[in-house]
């Protein structure tokens, strides 16, 4: 089947049920998009499809048809997600990072739908995303701090 | 087959090398490790590494070889602050490598072996990283001052720059390193004082931060090999169980599936994916021959700790007669009981391996590269020389990467495999099949005499870790991580009499961020509140007449009161109507904390923590921002053990498997966490523990607080406390 990633198309021969995080990581080498749970508890596994955050872990690959995926690869092309780097990299939220392509994703999804989310806003779109590091106060300032770059 | 990322996009510009690969010519430095092992400074031929931090390669490219490993805790920046501070080059300059295994010259001073945790890593590296930057930057000087005549001391450097002042020349590191290579190193080196530091003491920016915003960082789970095959294993539920019988054809049956590896205590299948080869263990059908250990269960663990913390102990700390002054008066008593704990960091257990030609080559994440080689070479009967350990960045340690019970389940794996195959574990397995915070029973008993305590016992009952982890350091029966918080108080309270008893049960035990403190801190801190609440007196006023010989606990007690706004309620909350304020202190690992926690309590009993404040004293500091950061991060860390951690048995297995039901905290139940930090010239103290330490007291004294109900058993037990309970 075809799939359309951060703008490029490839091209990957595996069965329809595979979740799309198998897909990106195994298959096509893509390390960035990061397994932690495989039930949808974590948020590690974030990608969007048409810029809509979803957990990839539990995504049947077959279902993603022609719709664009983008990666933690391919945020930065995005405005949102930019925002969103340079805030996390300005304010140090990252500390072992291993969640951290999750939240991106799911800050920058935020972002775009919603440029001036309050805390209600952020806490409802990144409850999904764990972290063990405890980053959590950071990741409110990081995007905040990205709404008024 | 993908590419392996690296290999994909070249290096880049401040890459993060593994093993240490790929260092050829140029200037090598090492050191004389603090312990006195091995020889002194000595440079050493280009292309040959032994006790070496440094590399200047003649393009100027300037590689830092660091001997703690970065799992999150900001190591790699504060270590190569304190080399490029030495060393006059930029932090952004820096390539970090991570150390191989290497006892000689990455041995921890504090530990002896190659090991990072235990917030050591300031107070161990800091002095032996400074000396080697120094050392190099001199012997760089010397170099230049021969070329050009020169006296040394009329040359300066900055950002890798030798300049000549009154001639005006200037000399690039990269150009002198060979012939700086071939001087003898100074024998006096002279550090800077702490007037002329440019990184030292400020908040730079982490040298890993920008690679892994990108999704760059290639942590152990994504290392890619050509030829690579992906496995994933299931070891028996009931602990210590063996495999019985299996029916391989299931899995086979699935396509992708390439092969059944079954061992005596586990089953693993290979693929060609990693969730094809969870499919087809999901498959498999596995009879299990569980043992000796089908019958545990948690109230039964509980109970033999219990009998066994009625004593006697060991004596770890005396002073006075405790006992003796215990016998009448107004005596409290109490215990205080912490539950097993998994670590779960966001990366879960991981390896890869690929065993051939009577070797073995290991691509992992890792806190002990020495013990994952000898364990290694151990699984496989060869020499610790043919294994090969290539270390990653770690997606979270805790403790959990100080034990490699998965690097050596994955050499016995792919002992049976042809070619590498990177074995990871599921999230269920990773909780199910690890070593885990030593179960603990703390019995406090105190005297308290015109509002003052002048007799005190602890006794701390509870598995060793270091027993199996470091058997020179359990030394006469005590374990002194497990009392570590409890032998040294910053309190006055008069005769003391410590002890430990050493409790094992099946269950496997390891370090888990905070580690003995978690135990014997919370039942102090715990314990001083029950006493102040049944004596009438204010918890902080209580602390305080107990401090008048350390001034550095008094200070952030104060401090952390102070922001908080002690004396005043808890603000409202919609989570709940009843509401407390709780304080602790805690002085350990060289650093003194306090923290103030307010709560909210629904009727259902549900807590949640609406607010931290944490004043901390840690001495000198490296770099401001990362001390936050990690006193932030230690503090959720906290927040989650005492609001959801638990571990417990039923039919000799694990009962939870998942963040569903072994919760950590979420943003939406995340406190406002303010830090306050007491300038400091002291010594470093260790700053990745203490926020998790300091915070669980403080949010069971705020539930006390709220509740009138003092929970000695962890974690809080909503029915212990709902209304009307
Ligand atoms: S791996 Fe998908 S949500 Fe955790
Ligand atoms: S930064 Fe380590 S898990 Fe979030």
């Amino acid at each position: 089947m075809d799939l359309k990633i951060n703008g490029a198309n490839h091209q990957v021969d595996v069965p329809d049920d595979m979740p799309l995080l198998w897909v990106i990581r195994d298959v096509l080498g893509m390390t960035g998009t990061k397994f932690g749970c495989g039930i949808a508890q974590c948020g590690a596994c974030t990608v969007h499809v048409d810029g809509i955050a979803i957990r990839s872990c539990q995504l049947p690959v077959g279902t993603v048809g022609g719709r664009a995926i983008t990666t933690i690869e391919g945020i930065g092309d995005t405005s949102a997600g930019a925002k969103i780097q340079k805030a996390w990299i300005e304010l140090e939220v990252i500390q072992c990072g291993y969640c951290q392509p999750g939240q991106i994703m799911s800050a920058a999804a935020l972002l775009a739908a919603n440029p001036q989310p309050d805390d209600d806003a952020i806490d409802a779109a990144m409850a999904g995303n764990l972290c063990r590091c405890g980053t959590y106060v950071r990741i409110r300032e990081g995007i905040k701090h990205a709404a008024r770059a | 087959m993908p590419p392996a990322p690296e290999a994909a996009t070249g290096l880049p510009r401040r890459a993060v090398l593994y093993g240490g690969a790929a260092l050829t010519a140029g200037l090598l430095i090492g050191i004389e490790l603090p312990w006195g092992a091995a020889r002194a400074d000595e440079a050493v031929p280009a292309g040959k590494r032994f006790n070496a931090f440094i590399h200047i390669a003649p393009d100027d490219r300037v590689t830092f070889t660091l001997p703690a490993v970065e799992m999150g805790q900001g190591v790699y920046t504060s270590q190569a602050q304190c080399i490029a501070e030495e060393l006059d080059v930029a932090l952004d300059a820096v390539i970090a490598a991570h150390a191989p295994p290497d006892q000689a010259n990455y041995g921890s001073p504090v530990f002896v072996v190659q090991a990072t945790g235990g917030s050591t890593t300031t107070m161990a590296w800091s002095g032996p990283l400074r000396k080697a930057g120094a050392t190099a930057r001199a012997m760089l000087v010397a170099a230049a001052a021969a070329r050009w005549r020169v006296d040394a001391g009329s040359l300066t450097t900055e950002s890798g720059v030798i300049a000549h002042g009154p001639s005006g020349r200037s000399i690039r590191y990269g150009e002198v390193a060979d012939a700086a290579s071939r001087l003898s190193p100074p024998t006096e080196i002279k550090l800077k004082e702490p007037a002329q530091f440019r990184l030292i003491g400020k908040p730079m920016h982490r040298i890993d931060t920008p690679d892994k915003a990108a999704g760059k960082t290639v942590y152990g789970i994504d290392r890619m090999l050509p030829g690579m095959k992906f496995a994933t294993l299931m070891a028996s539920p009931v602990l210590g169980g063996k495999v019985g019988s299996v029916d391989q054809s299931k899995a086979l049956a699935v396509p992708g599936v390439a092969q059944v590896v079954v061992l005596d205590d586990l089953v693993a299948v290979v693929a060609g994916n990693t969730w094809t080869a969870m499919q087809g263990l999901n498959a498999l059908a596995i009879e299990w021959a569980p043992g000796t250990n089908a019958g545990l269960d948690q109230a039964q663990l509980w109970t033999n700790l219990e009998k066994a913390s009625l004593g006697p102990g060991v004596v770890a700390k005396r002073q006075g007669d405790a006992p003796a002054k215990l016998r009448d008066g107004d005596v409290f008593e109490e215990s205080y009981e912490l539950p097993y704990l998994a670590h779960a960091p966001m990366e879960m257990t991981n390896c890869t391996v690929h065993v051939h030609d009577g070797g073995c080559e290991v691509w992992t994440g890792t806190q002990v590269p020495g013990f994952a080689q000898t364990g290694a070479a151990k699984a496989l009967g060869i020499a610790p020389e043919k294994v090969t350990i290539n270390n990653h960045m770690i997606g979270g340690g805790f403790g959990r990467r100080l034990e490699v019970d998965g690097v050596i389940k994955a050499v016995r794996i792919a002992a049976h495999v042809d070619g590498p195959v990177k074995v990871t574990w599921s999230r269920e397995e990773d909780i199910r099949q690890q070593l885990y915070r030593p179960l603990y029973h703390e019995r406090l008993k105190a005297r308290v005499e015109n509002g003052r305590i002048i007799a005190w016992h602890h006794r701390v009952t509870g598995g060793s870790v270091m027993a199996h982890w470091l058997p020179p350091a359990f030394k006469d029966g005590i374990d002194s991580d497990a009392v570590d918080g409890a032998t040294e108080v910053p309190y006055a309270v008069g005769d003391r009499l410590v002890e430990y008893i050493r409790h094992e049960s099946a269950v496997p035990v390891a370090f888990w961020r905070g580690v003995g403190p978690n135990g014997s801190i919370f039942a102090m801190e715990c314990f001083l509140d029950l006493i102040a609440s049944k004596t009438g007196v204010d918890p902080l006023a209580f602390r305080r007449g107990m401090l008048d010989g350390t001034p550095r606990a008094l200070g952030v007690l104060n401090l952390a009161a102070d922001k908080a706004g002690w004396g005043t309620a808890a603000p409202p909350s919609p989570f709940g109507t009843r509401r407390g304020r709780g304080i602790a202190l805690m002085n350990a690992f060289g650093s003194f904390l306090a923290a103030v926690a307010d709560v909210a309590v629904s009727d259902a009993g549900d807590v949640r923590v609406t607010r931290l404040v944490i004043a901390a004293d840690v001495g000198k500091v490296v770099n401001p921002d990362i001390l936050e950061a990690q006193i932030q991060g230690g503090a959720v860390f906290g927040l989650s053990a005492v609001l959801f951690g638990k571990i417990s048995f039923a039919g000799g297995q694990v009962e939870q498997g998942n963040f569903n039901d072994y919760r950590i905290l979420r943003i939406d139940e995340m406190p406002a966490i303010e830090v306050h930090v007491v300038p400091s010239t002291a010594d470093f103290g260790g700053i990745g523990e203490p926020g998790t330490v300091v915070t669980q007291p403080a949010i069971a004294n705020a539930v006390f607080a709220a509740t009138g109900v003092q929970l000695t058993r962890m974690p809080i037990d909503r029915a212990l406390i709902a209304k009307g309970a």
